[in-house]
């Protein structure tokens, strides 16, 4: 007999979700976290939505740690000097049952797989899984960086983060190559709360999510601003193979974008209280690895489940969704006594039927689009150059038409209007 | 846009923001008689710790006590068997406090 039912590797979002589900199931469940507490090797951006907690915590929003509820979404688009900004708010963002909240990972992942621990679950920490336990090319267990540290279970659910060492030595990825990865690098900035209340136009526990496109002209990626309570995120997200070719420290493009006209009032006077990076599965659908195996299921990052398409970055809710799916799919096996691949194969159809895997399907052109060099240059160039000419008012010269404006903008940039149509076209498809 | 215009902390100030629990097993090696042929040197630019060093005889000076764990320069690296990776032992490594 193994040693539990099932171990979850790494409690992020995706392993708490995970252990909480096969522990309610009445499974004994090991939760192993190679930090010292889950949440201390994690970071991201600023928000997580919570709605996906619905079905595992019942009223999530009464206990969960947030720093603030997202109530005005901004996009903005940058050149070097221009910024063209959509700025959204509404109030329902703010009341029960909220939309996004913004949130340190060290406190969220810490709270959540405390429900798991609730549930059941055995967590351990500060224990490092260094590889598989196999019968065959069966997974029975893994191996751990304590003394006497082999752990065997009828299931293993790999939630061990975007390099997923577990998935790989697996042999279950097949397009790992660098250039289905970005690098996320951020500031934390403490400011005073009322500071951060004048300048953002928020009160209470209200704030702003802004995400940036043109953020770090010549590498594909995007740029965020989130409000904390008496602090910002401001961060930048690289595409890497761009990133190490082009000379520029990620360091040194956070400093240009702190000092963009448009950035710099913002964050002015405010003192650096955390630099971090971690890296982002950026490709989505087409970079995903193969999901089970005789006694494995991959969940999470592990699984490239981030949905990283532009205008979303979520990652933590596909992963909780995943890990749930994976949970409660292993929780099933176990009791039918069937964990090789075919048993397993119930998380498949768990995630082919919710968000996790439909919206992946749909936006699965999406980072494609995003990350081109139509998207991430000329197009911002073209939008300002549009709007500063629609709106700079050149006396005693009569107003151009919009047309016109258009197309010689179009000319400048380099946009051909078969690439914009062509490019409008799938956009359209993907998240039309 | 100019870097120049914000006054910037400096690097060691930056890394001196985040708190490591360093072990005495370095959990990432560097072979460097591989750089020598890597023409890229992506690790250089893109090490958010910025803990590849260029020395003056071609190769490359590396620590990994103010580590991440991110995994950007394995994945960068285009010569095969320059860099050995590991986590670092349970416990230990980066902690993050406000990320
Ligand atoms: C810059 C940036 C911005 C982002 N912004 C957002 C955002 O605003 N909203 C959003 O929803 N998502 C965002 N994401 C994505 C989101 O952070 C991830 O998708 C999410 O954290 C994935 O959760 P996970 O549980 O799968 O993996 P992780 O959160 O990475 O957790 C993996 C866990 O496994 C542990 N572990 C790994 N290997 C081992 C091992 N061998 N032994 C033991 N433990 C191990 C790790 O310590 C870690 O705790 C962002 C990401 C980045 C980098
Ligand atoms: S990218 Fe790899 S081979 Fe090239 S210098 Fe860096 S570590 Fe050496
Ligand atoms: S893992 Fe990240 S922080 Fe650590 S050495 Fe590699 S690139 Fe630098």
């Amino acid at each position: 007999m193994p040693d539990v039912d099932v171990i979850v590797v790494g409690a992020g979002p995706a392993g708490a979700a995970a252990a909480l589900e096969a522990a309610r199931a009445g499974r004994s469940v090991v939760l192993i976290e190679r930090g010292p507490f889950p949440g201390s090797k994690n970071m991201y951006g600023g928000v997580v939505y919570g709605r996906i907690l619905d079905d595992l915590v019942p009223q999530w929003w009464e206990q969960m740690p947030i720093q603030r509820w997202v109530t005005r979404r901004q996009t903005m688009i940058l050149t070097d000097d221009q910024a063209l900004t959509v700025d959204y708010r509404t109030e329902n963002w703010g009341r029960p049952p909220y939309n996004g909240a913004t949130t340190f990972r060290p406190d969220f992942d810490a709270w959540f797989a405390e429900r798991a621990v609730d549930a059941g679950a055995n967590l351990i920490n500060s224990t490092t899984v260094t590889g598989l336990l196999r019968d065959g090319n069966r997974v029975v267990g893994v191996r751990t960086d304590r003394p006497d540290g082999d752990l065997t279970a009828h299931v293993v659910i790999a939630c061990d983060g975007v390099n997923s060492f577990l998935a790989k030595e697996a042999g279950l990825y097949h397009h790992d190559g660098a250039e289905n990865y970005t690098l996320g690098v951020k500031e934390t900035i403490a400011l005073p709360r009322d500071v951060i209340d004048e300048r953002f136009n928020v009160r209470g526990d209200h704030g702003v999510d802004i995400e940036m496109l043109g953020a770090s002209p010549d590498v594909p990626g995007g740029g965020f601003l989130y409000t904390n309570a008496e602090s910002l995120a401001v961060g930048l997200v690289l595409s890497l193979p761009a990133l190490a070719a082009s000379g520029l420290r990620p360091e040194e493009r956070i400093a240009q974008l702190k000092a963009h006209p448009a950035i710099a009032p913002l964050v002015e006077g405010g003192e650096v209280k955390e630099y971090s990076a971690h890296v982002i599965p950026e490709a989505g659908f087409d970079m995903m690895p193969e999901l089970i195996a005789d006694g494995l299921l991959v969940a999470g990052d592990a699984a490239a489940m981030c949905l990283a398409a532009g205008i979303w970055l979520e990652g933590v809710n596909f992963a909780i969704g995943s890990g749930a799916a994976a949970g409660r799919a292993a929780a099933v096996a176990v009791r039918h006594g069937d964990t090789s691949a075919t048993g397993l194969e119930g998380y498949r159809a768990r995630l082919e039927s919710s968000f996790v895997l439909a919206d992946h399907r749909k936006l699965r052109d999406a980072p494609h689009l995003v990350m081109s060099d139509l998207a991430q240059q000329r197009l911002p160039a073209l939008a300002c150059g549009v709007v500063e000419q629609l709106f700079t008012v050149g006396n005693p010269v009569p107003k151009p038409g919009l047309r016109r404006i258009v197309r010689g903008e179009m000319k400048r940039n380099g946009v051909k209007l078969r690439d914009a149509a062509a490019q409008g076209w799938r956009a359209l498809r993907t998240f039309g | 846009m100019s870097a120049e215009s914000y006054p910037e902390m400096s690097f060691e100030a930056r890394m001196g923001t985040v708190d490591f629990r360093i072990h005495e097993r370095p959990h990432i090696t560097l072979d460097d008689r591989k750089c020598v042929d890597c023409s890229v040197r992506g690790c250089i630019t893109a090490c958010p710790a910025n803990l590849f060093v260029p020395t003056a005889d071609g190769g490359i000076l590396f620590n990994y006590e103010q580590c991440f764990e991110c995994g950007t320069c394995y994945m960068v690296c285009n010569e095969e068997g320059a860099i050995t990776w590991t986590y670092p032992d349970g416990g230990h490594g980066v902690v993050f406090h406000r990320s």
